[in-house]
């Protein structure tokens, strides 16, 4: 983009479909460090306590991880075509995969709800006394495990409400094939989503 | 000044008197308006009001030192009257100070630009900092009392003592979120929004410095969210993640927490800096000396500053090898504030320097934030930081960096600016008398405290043995000739602003483009954007006269 061009997008039209691209990868990066504390405090303990993070680790089902990590892989996969739907004036189409792609949240977060109960049916969950009988080591990891998921379904919720927004959108007619920031910036969103999970996945249920 | 000779201008409606919104006058028009002057004042409105709060307990828990003992409160109260002033102070006051008050009026004006890049997020970041700063105060107010944690809450006693501390955690939380949403804007505004002509090192050295700021606020301040809602999860979930009693560690929360926490004192003092290199150039009609010197040392500092968090914890416990390392980077970031205090000398070397209140303020800030800094260097060093560890020395050296620093800075930029915000000039024989009062009461408050805190009196407490009494009494002392000065200060400056004289479009001789547009401004700043090819700094017609008067 030539200055000339930039002045004339910044000054007179106020909008810049860039710097809006822009805003939002900066608060992709603030997300991403959000999870980094997260991700540090996990390396801490498991390097203090790796025995005792093996053992928890096989407490958790690796398929229900696995049917998750799909989900979330392909319905990024979704967004992504739904913007590409938008762009080329596809409008149906491209609502259609967003319901897809919200379709796939629900998915995942119904796994989750199963998970979770099961776990806590097992008398695994935070401040119990079966799970304080455990060792250190078994407490911190069941402790980062719901707090990690946890904020990361959060996650998955906001990405689901910012795509109803879109939804909405579209039907007013706000997002249009040449206006469609805002969907790009919800699915970099989504995109975010599915990458945290592609390293909470390995870090809680593959490494034994 | 007022009685400069200006030509009588036909004055537009300013952005006092011009509503973006439906609401034409009252309390909604400005509470609703995504101008960015109007959000920068509302910043302004709602700082100093908790800043008047914190200074009001600084000013308590000064009496209360006056002697030991008991003197006016109970120990208890006086641990919440520090956490309080320390919350406040931070997180409500000096991180928000400048860039969200003069870096909303002024970053976009400075480019060339009608406003930031999404105006509506910077009302929304505003809405976060008045609903952080109601939590605090709920903290306050609420049943339990408010918290007494300090404003570090260390775990594990912050997740036992059964004070107020979730309200606590939640303001700063939600005003960290505020913080982001300013810095990220601010990135975003200065990338895309600058005036075509405008490259990068035409930009004044204040919009360097925000650029600075922004990053460190963009990058640094959720890691302290993160670990601020894990202390806040395991106060309500009792997860294991920090207390030892469920097999956690707390030194871990202290490396967490100063990773954010030694960053942001470069978010508070960066702008600060930034103020400097604006203030000293106009007032010694000198073009800045070493402009990119400033600019890069200002990225410098924003970098070098995040590694060095574990100077803080010393004592905590580290391996020699981490201690060493921290200590070194330590060092080396002291380079980069020396070059910017060099070069603020220069610029003034041979300067016609005019010393109005703003660069009187300057002046105490370089001083004083130089005492902070080599203090600071005497911390990081190993051997002495062993000694001197959680002596009230790292209180003195702490507030000669973030209030003789910052806190000058600020009042500097409110000296400098508020003429150009309100249209109506303060009295500056007033101001000046203010100065040199709140300069001699802000020392005479904290240089006792090195003393003492090298001489073994400890930080934090509420007693202390009779034969620091004599330093006690002058730092309390101290306090009131500062507050006294404060409140000089501070009322002329609100009568200057309700019903001083006009104040001219250029009453200092500036060149920056906020100079340049109507005093106060218009609703978008510019009909057409002067011409910026000179840069921002350029006095040579000034020392080209001086070349012929010679």
């Amino acid at each position: 983009m030539s200055s000339t061009d930039h002045a004339a997008a910044v000054h007179q039209v106020h909008r810049d479909d860039y710097g809006s691209r822009l805003g939002m990868w900066l608060f992709l990066f603030t997300e991403l460090i959000l999870f980094g504390g997260l991700f540090i405090v996990y390396a801490v303990y498991r390097f203090m306590h790796q025995q005792e993070f093996h053992l928890a680790a096989q407490e958790l089902n690796t398929t229900i991880g696995l049917i998750n990590t799909i989900a979330l892989l392909t319905s990024s996969m979704t967004a992504a075509m739904s913007i590409t739907a938008m762009q080329k004036g596809n409008l149906r189409f491209s609502k259609w995969l967003i319901w897809v792609t919200i379709g796939f949240a629900f998915v995942f977060m119904v796994n989750k709800y199963f998970e979770w109960s099961a776990k806590i049916h097992h008398g695994i969950f935070p401040g119990s006394k079966d799970l304080l009988a455990k060792p250190d080591g078994e407490i911190l990891y069941f402790g980062l495990y719901y707090v990690m998921t946890g904020l990361h379904t959060f996650h998955v919720i906001v990405g689901v409400i910012f795509f109803l927004f879109i939804l909405r959108q579209i039907k007013q007619g706000k997002i249009t094939s040449d206006r469609y920031v805002r969907l790009e910036n919800s699915a970099l969103y989504w995109h975010l989503v599915d990458l945290i999970w592609i390293f909470l996945f390995p870090l809680f249920y593959l490494i034994h | 000044m007022a009685k400069a000779a200006v030509p009588v201008e036909k004055l537009e409606p300013s952005y006092l008197d011009v509503s973006t919104n439906k609401y034409k006058k009252g309390i909604l028009s400005w509470i609703l308006s995504v101008d960015h002057k109007r959000i920068g004042i509302l910043y302004l409105v709602s700082m100093m009001a908790f800043f008047c709060v914190a200074v009001f307990f600084g000013f308590l828990i000064r009496l209360e030192l006056i002697a030991p003992g008991k003197t006016i409160i109970e120990a208890q109260m006086y641990n919440q009257l520090f956490t309080l002033h320390g919350i406040i102070m931070i997180f409500l006051f000096i991180i928000p100070g400048l860039p969200a008050v003069f870096g909303n009026f002024f970053l976009p004006i400075m480019i060339g630009a009608k406003d930031v890049i999404f105006p509506r997020v910077n009302l929304m970041s505003w809405y976060m900092f008045a609903i952080g700063g109601l939590f605090a105060v709920a903290s306050m107010l609420l049943p339990g009392g408010s918290a007494d944690t300090g404003w570090m809450f260390y775990v594990p006693y912050s997740v036992r003592t059964t004070t107020n501390v979730l309200p606590a955690l939640t303001a700063a939380f939600i005003l960290g979120f505020s913080s982001i949403l300013t810095g990220l804007n601010f990135i975003t505004t200065i990338h895309r929004m600058r005036h075509p002509d405008m490259s990068w090192f035409k930009m004044p050295l204040f919009v360097w410095s925000l650029y600075a700021t922004a990053w460190i606020q963009v990058l640094a301040t959720p890691i302290i969210g993160i670990t601020l809602v894990l202390v806040g999860i395991e106060r309500i979930l009792g997860v294991g993640i920090f207390d030892p009693a469920l097999g956690g560690d707390p030194v871990l929360y202290q490396h967490l927490f100063w990773i954010y926490s030694h960053p942001a004192v470069y978010i508070m003092i960066l702008p600060a800096m930034g103020i400097a290199s604006e203030i000293i150039p106009v007032f010694s009609r000198r073009a800045i000396f070493g402009y990119k010197y400033i600019a890069f040392s200002s990225l410098a500092i924003a970098f070098f500053g995040s590694l060095v968090w574990a100077h803080h914890m010393f004592t905590a416990g580290m391996s020699d090898a981490a201690q060493f390392v921290f200590s070194f980077i330590t060092f080396v970031l002291s380079i980069p504030s020396a070059i910017k205090v060099f070069n603020w000398l220069s610029t003034m070397y041979k300067g016609s320097i005019k010393a109005d209140p703003p660069f009187l303020y300057i002046m105490s800030f370089i001083f004083q934030f130089s005492i902070g800094g080599f203090t600071g260097l005497m911390l990081g060093a190993l051997s002495v930081n062993i000694h001197l560890q959680d002596t009230s020395f790292v209180v003195a050296h702490f507030h000669y960096v973030m209030f003789g620093g910052t806190g000058f800075g600020i009042f500097a930029a409110m000296h400098y600016w508020l003429p150009k915000m309100f249209g109506r000039m303060y009295n500056l024989k007033v101001a000046t008398w203010a100065w040199a009062i709140v300069t001699i009461g802000y020392n005479a408050l904290y240089m006792p405290m090195f003393v003492m805190g090298y001489l073994g009196m400890p930080r934090r407490y509420y007693d202390y043995l009779p034969e620091f009494q004599p330093y006690h009494v002058a730092s309390t002392i101290g306090s009131w000739i500062l507050i006294i000065g404060l409140i000089i200060m501070f009322t002329n400056l609100y009568i200057g602003i309700r019903r001083g004289p006009k104040a001219p479009m250029n009453p200092w001789g500036g060149e920056t483009l906020e100079w340049k547009v109507q005093t106060p401004p218009i609703l978008e700043n510019f009909h057409e954007v002067p011409d910026v090819h000179a840069g921002p700094y350029d006095y040579s017609k000034y020392e080209a006269k001086k070349e012929t008067t010679k």
